[in-house]
């Protein structure tokens, strides 16, 4: 097959060092106004409220987190809200030392999915872990999948309406 | 078998780089002429063509598949770009098998092309536009999350080894070094380099990681009468299939791609095979991260749950063992230019059921093959069945 691939050219660092390569570069801006939608957008108005809530499909009896107005499975309209804990249990975690442009970071965040207590078992929302230490071997000695969480909100007049009024989750 | 009987007669692909000088267009050019060129056809031979590739967001062009069309031989043709994700290079192929096995095209061109290297500062940049705008992209998530929090769940569920799943990224890389397009084939790399590779986001780790790649692959698909005019060697399409799971992706048991055993169910019923483990005989499997290998060998059914890495530990996987998996080297030692990578392992199979592989060349004379992608939010799985 040896053929039948092409010499095609890699670049190296010096050739951008020593002026070879012509590049044009531009930034592209874009600025979106994301609307959350009918069921995120109770699920945040709850959250500014200090509360987790989920929609049940009587159909396929799933209490869905985050929630949404038709269940996709079943293909028909949710409907219930039903007010969930704001605790519970680890499915799955990483200890994170890079941001997105692979800059180191100086503390790991810890990103977990987490199955959040009255939704249906393996129900989890995306958030992140707190108190649980600050360098990775400390965290994965204190994390494991399993552990019990319990979310620490923003006091209520930080509170936006935002995932982020949860701050994080941490053991109980 | 759905359709008329579909065959790849030619295959063809660019070297696989860090960053090249050639634009997308000019890479899909390159792959192209040599599918092309590796056949003894012409492109006024080519009914249609189907061109792949990944988020608009890496090149930076909207309408990417416009962009790419002059290069992959689109002009004054019936073109369709397929996109799923990183799903997206085998995909191709089952588009350009449909088009042909619908009886609409007798000879489609499948061009698949990525440049990640355009995008700064880092390509995982285009990734961060995979996540919910409003109940995850807040948290700041980055692509390496998903990937740890996946591979995580699984290593925890059948208490794998770090260790057992780096041998996964040291047989791929040992693989691609008789691969003359590999950007990271390293024929002496052993198992404490990959375990003592810089943490990016535990548990993964440098070298579990393929890396950011420019490049393009290309295949030319022929319906029969066609294919028995071209060569004497065509490699059939036997079975096709692809499945998407739930975007609610922290819905799902990560442990396990149920859309990937869902899409090797319809390709399997298709070819008429009962015992995979027996009538497969090359696997390329997705492989952007080690512990995926054996994630999806489990969801193609080659392997029971959590015992994917026996075969990797015991040789079974290696290229002369007993069903050898990614002998190309995979987009861990090749390289990982997103939806040509994934053609890419269509090719190998076809040079492998052909004998045309070189050193790389799996012993015993394999008769059968699959392929399988995945990608988009960790939910779909694309899978293709070649045989001679």
């Amino acid at each position: 097959m040896e053929p039948w691939v092409y010499p095609s050219i890699a670049l190296k660092q010096e050739d951008f060092e020593e002026g070879r390569i012509r590049t044009t570069r531009t930034p592209l801006r874009g600025e979106y106004a994301w609307d959350a939608g009918v069921a995120v957008g109770r699920f945040l108005a709850e959250l500014k409220a200090g509360r987790l809530v989920g929609r049940r499909c009587r159909v396929c009896r799933r209490v869905m987190v985050p929630p949404r107005m038709f269940c996709e499975q079943c293909f028909r309209p949710t409907d219930t809200w039903v007010l969930l804990q704001d605790t519970g249990t680890v499915l799955t975690f990483s200890v994170c030392t890079v941001a997105w442009d692979m800059r180191r970071l100086e503390v790991p965040e810890v990103p977990a999915v987490i199955a959040i207590d009255g939704a249906s078992p393996g129900m989890g929302i995306l958030h992140k872990l707190g108190e649980v230490g600050q360098t990775n071997d400390e965290i994965l000695d204190r994390v494991h999948i399993g552990l019990r969480v319990q979310a620490v909100w923003k006091p209520p007049h930080q509170r936006e309406g935002a995932i982020t009024d949860i701050l994080y989750f941490r053991p109980v | 078998m759905a359709g008329r009987r579909v065959a790849i007669v030619g295959a063809g692909m660019t070297k696989f780089v860090r960053r090249a000088l050639e634009t997308g267009p000019e890479l899909a050019w390159e792959a192209a002429s040599k599918a092309l060129e590796s056949c003894e056809m012409t492109l006024d031979q080519i009914d249609a063509v189907v061109l792949g590739s990944a988020p608009d967001a890496f090149d930076g062009v909207h309408m990417k598949v416009e962009y790419l069309s002059p290069g992959a031989g689109a002009w004054g043709k019936p073109t369709i770009r397929g996109f799923v994700g990183g799903g997206t290079g085998v995909f191709a192929a089952i588009q350009g098998w449909y088009h042909i096995a619908s009886g609409m095209f007798d000879t489609v061109l499948v061009v698949c092309e990525e440049k990640m290297s355009s995008c700064h500062p880092h390509p995982q940049a285009a990734f961060n536009y995979i996540f919910d705008p409003t109940t995850e992209r807040p948290l700041g998530p980055n692509l390496l999350w998903i990937f740890a929090l996946e591979m995580n769940a699984y290593m925890t569920k059948y208490g794998l080894t770090k260790r057992d799943i780096a041998l996964v990224a040291v047989k791929n890389k040992r693989n691609a070094a008789g691969h003359p397009a590999a950007q990271l084939a390293d024929p002496d790399i052993t198992v404490e380099d990959v375990l003592n590779s810089e943490v990016l986001a535990w548990p993964v780790q440098r070298l579990d990681v393929s890396p950011t790649s420019d490049g393009a692959a290309a295949i030319v698909m022929a319906a029969e009468h066609v294919a028995r005019r071209v060569t004497n060697k065509p490699v059939w399409v036997e079975g096709v299939g692809w499945s998407l799971d739930t975007q609610y992706w922290t819905n799902r048991d990560l442990s396990y791609p149920t859309y990937v055993e869902e899409a090797a169910r319809k390709a399997y019923a298709m070819a008429g095979i009962r015992e995979p483990r027996k009538e497969i005989h090359i696997v390329e499997p997705y492989d952007p991260f080690d512990y995926k290998e054996l994630h999806h060998l489990e969801g193609l059914l080659l392997a029971d749950r959590g015992k994917a890495a026996e075969l990797v530990v015991l040789g079974t996987a290696n290229r002369d063992g007993d069903m050898p998996v990614t002998p190309s080297g995979g987009l861990l030692g090749v390289g990982n230019p997103i939806s040509a990578a994934g053609l890419m392992k269509v090719a190998e199979l076809f040079w492998q059921l052909r004998g045309e592989a070189g050193s790389r060349q799996v012993p015993g004379q394999p008769k059968r093959g699959l392929a399988q992608a995945w990608g988009d939010l960790m939910q779909v799985g694309t899978v293709i069945i070649v045989g001679i």
